[in-house]
């Protein structure tokens, strides 16, 4: 039988990385963290009640979105939401977990951006070049069903531990669908108006970003969410490498078998999911679309 | 020189595109090159001049390759081979920035199915090419709203596309490549995504509108009966190949094969035969001062009709005589023909460019033929009621005359 040593060859390529890229890779660790750090700062810097006060109307904002503000539709369409936000964000501060809320949303946008920023240009490029998409397809559906657990090994190797491991093995995971939503959503604008947007002489930059890009919006929203939503996921796995929140108690609540830990700390991870799903969601809906039917 | 020459223009579409030219060279046909390659051929060879202000109408079925010519005009589609020079610069061989400039200032679009933005509103579609030119914005709203006003959507500028109806949306298409001030327009199939009655209006307006802006228009379209009435010149395509250009009256009265023919059998010709391609040329005449009742006589007899136009100095159209009368002048011993002659307020003359529809009317109110004259009223031809019936329906003057024969029942 013929023993091809595949782990032996990946464990050997990522210990030369780490050993030759140390330099690149402690510039990255400094970025992320400082990023976190930066943002949950930000967050926690308001006193708590004023910060749900915050959110609460962003998440009005947001899902009112397309009727005029503080109209009847609006407030139709965004009260739930809004209560929901202020009793779910005031239930977490009243359990002691506002600190690790704070810390997870940090972690989330974090790693969410960093995936929007790497994912929409490939998206974008992968679109336009077919070649370029046959090659993106097969790894994206690599990185998506290889098991999380898997790459916070070369995580910890190269970043150590703490947040930003756990951010990088976030980024990898929810990467997917912000590239998989932006190709397709470029690629499904009619191509009758792309086709009359190079009739009046439109350069590539223009196509891109006066036709391709606002019609795809819907779509590449909808990637958004689901960065959003699978980064999300990932908070519980990023703490085994050692990042911080909501998903570190729940972590802790199973290595300890402390039912009331885990069970608290959860339940903020679901109110967290539904709060931003609702309001990313809400990204997607146009202004002028309801506004007109009002 | 004409606006737009055409020479040679070839497409051929597949990755063997070599092999099928080689074909093509041979002289093989579309479905033998298609079978040997797996290349499709969209434009065959195709030689064309269209001229400064015309309306040049490409016509052929689905498949044809009328889109895909169209397309080589700015490039929307590489030509395989070929030119397509305008103004004197050969499209094909411009580089990409040349020929961006050429689509944004010197050839626009309308298309089938709008192709409208639907993210923007009216006046935002309309000023789309002058803001991809990096015109300001109050410039170019200012302009859309002008060309917005041209076609007749006043009062829509800020309404979102979506909420038009399909005549509406096509008229923001051709007030959107009429903003730039473009020297040529291609419309493909621009009307045929609409009803039937909204499609003649737009025809009617594009008339009215080329009256006023002189465009040089491409239309493309499957209907044999908006070409004929769209084109100053008309281009018949199949399989890829133009079989036939000329003047709408060119392609009804001859045919160039039997697919023309075929195609313009079951068309309402009325309107586009004129008098001058059914009349008789050079009648023979009879002359007011010199021909007295027993000449007439005889000419018509030589020419075995029963009446004849009668003319004066320089040939100048004054009547008709009818043989009967001409016998009851002789036998009266009259000679001035003149008092038996049905004048000019009692026949009609028409002129060459008169619409065989518009003779029929003239002959129920007499029995006489119709003369044909120039701008000074000189006689040149004479049209007889049967080449009027024969075009209407389609079919020879002596079939005509074989159904009237047979056609009728013995009392
Ligand atoms: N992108 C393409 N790839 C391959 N073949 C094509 C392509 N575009 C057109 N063709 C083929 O070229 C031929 C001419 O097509 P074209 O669209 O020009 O016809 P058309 O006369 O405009 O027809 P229609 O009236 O249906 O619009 C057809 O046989 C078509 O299948
Ligand atoms: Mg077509």
């Amino acid at each position: 039988m013929i023993d091809i040593p595949l782990g032996d060859w990946v464990e050997q390529a990522v210990e030369w990385l780490s050993a030759n890229a140390s330099g690149f890779f402690n510039g990255i660790t400094a970025g992320i963290d400082g990023m976190v750090t930066g943002l949950q700062s930000a967050l926690l810097f308001p006193n708590d009640y004023l910060m749900i006060a915050v959110l609460a109307v962003i998440a009005y904002l947001m899902t009112s979105k397309g009727h005029k503000p503080f109209t009847k539709g609006a407030w139709k369409s965004a009260w739930g939401i809004t209560v929901f936000t202020i009793l779910g964000l005031l239930l977490l501060q009243f359990m002691g977990y506002w600190q690790e809320t704070m810390q997870t949303i940090a972690l989330i946008l974090v790693s969410a951006l960093i995936a929007l920023v790497i994912g929409i240009p490939l998206g974008v490029y992968s679109s336009r070049h077919d070649a370029a998409d046959q090659v993106i397809r097969p790894v994206l559906d690599f990185m998506q069903t290889l098991p999380p657990f898997v790459y916070l090994i070369p995580a910890i190797i190269f970043f150590s531990v703490g947040n930003v491991p756990g951010v990088v093995a976030t980024i990898v995971f929810s990467l997917p669908p912000a590239v998989r939503l932006t190709n397709l959503g470029i690629r499904n604008v009619q191509q009758d108006v792309v086709e009359a947007s190079r009739a009046f002489g439109c350069t590539q930059r223009q196509l891109l970003f006066k036709v391709q890009i606002p019609l795809a919006k819907p779509t590449i929203l909808a990637g958004v969410n689901q960065v959003i939503m699978l980064a999300l996921s990932m908070v519980v796995i990023a703490s085994m490498v050692g990042a911080g929140g909501l998903g570190q108690a729940v972590y802790k609540g199973i290595l300890k078998a402390d039912m009331a830990l885990g069970f608290e700390a959860g339940v903020g991870i679901v109110i967290l999911a539904i709060f931003l799903d609702r309001v990313t969601q809400a990204l997607g809906i146009s202004r002028k679309q309801v506004s007109d039917e009002e | 020189m004409s606006k737009i020459q055409v020479e040679e223009l070839s497409v051929i579409f597949g990755k063997r595109f070599r092999e099928a030219k080689e074909l093509q060279k041979q002289g093989k046909s579309k479905v033998e090159i298609l079978n040997q390659t797996g290349c499709t051929v969209g434009v065959s060879k195709a030689n064309l001049e269209i001229q400064e202000g015309e309306v040049f109408v490409v016509m052929g079925l689905s498949g044809s390759g009328k889109s895909t010519l169209l397309r080589c005009f700015n490039r929307l589609i590489e030509p395989t081979g070929g030119t397509v020079v305008v103004d004197g610069n050969d499209i094909t061989k411009i580089s990409e920035y040349e020929l961006r400039e050429f689509r944004r200032r010197k050839m626009t679009m309308v298309f089938q199915h709008f192709g409208l933005l639907p993210h923007r509103t009216v006046s935002s579609n309309v000023a789309f090419g002058l803001e991809i030119q990096g015109v300001d914005e109050d410039t170019r709203i200012k302009k859309a709203y002008e060309v917005i006003k041209t076609v007749g959507l006043e009062g829509y500028e800020e309404k979102m596309t979506g909420q038009l109806s399909g005549g509406m949306q096509q008229r923001v298409g051709l007030a959107r490549a009429l903003a730039t001030d473009p020297e040529i327009l291609l419309m493909d199939e621009a009307f045929s995504a609409l009803d039937p009655l909204i499609r003649t209006q737009m025809q009617e307006e594009l008339l009215q509108l080329q009256e006023k802006v002189h465009k040089t228009i491409l239309f493309i379209t499957h209907d044999l009966d908006e070409a004929l009435k769209l084109g100053d010149r008309i281009a018949i395509m199949k399989d890829g190949f133009i079989v036939q250009t000329g003047t709408p009256e060119e392609i009804l009265t001859h045919p160039a094969d039997d697919y023309v023919r075929a195609f313009v059998e079951n068309v309402d010709r009325g309107g586009i035969i004129t008098a001058g391609s059914v009349m008789f040329k050079n009648p023979s005449a009879v002359r007011i001062k010199q021909d007295g009742p027993r000449a007439a006589l005889r000419k018509m007899s030589n020419a075995g009709v029963t009446s004849m136009p009668v003319v004066g100095d320089n040939g100048k159209f004054l009547g008709f005589v009818k043989d009967n009368d001409m016998k009851e002048m002789e036998d009266k011993g009259l000679r001035d023909i003149e008092e038996y002659m049905y004048t000019r307020e009692e026949v009609t003359a028409v002129t060459s460019e008169t619409p065989v529809a518009e003779l029929l009317p003239l002959f129920l109110d007499t029995n006489l033929n119709l003369a044909v004259v120039d701008e000074n009223r000189k006689l040149i031809g004479v049209v007889v009621h049967s080449s009027v019936i024969a075009e209407m329906i389609g079919k020879e003057r002596s079939e005509v005359k074989q159904i009237r024969q047979e056609g009728g029942i013995d009392l």
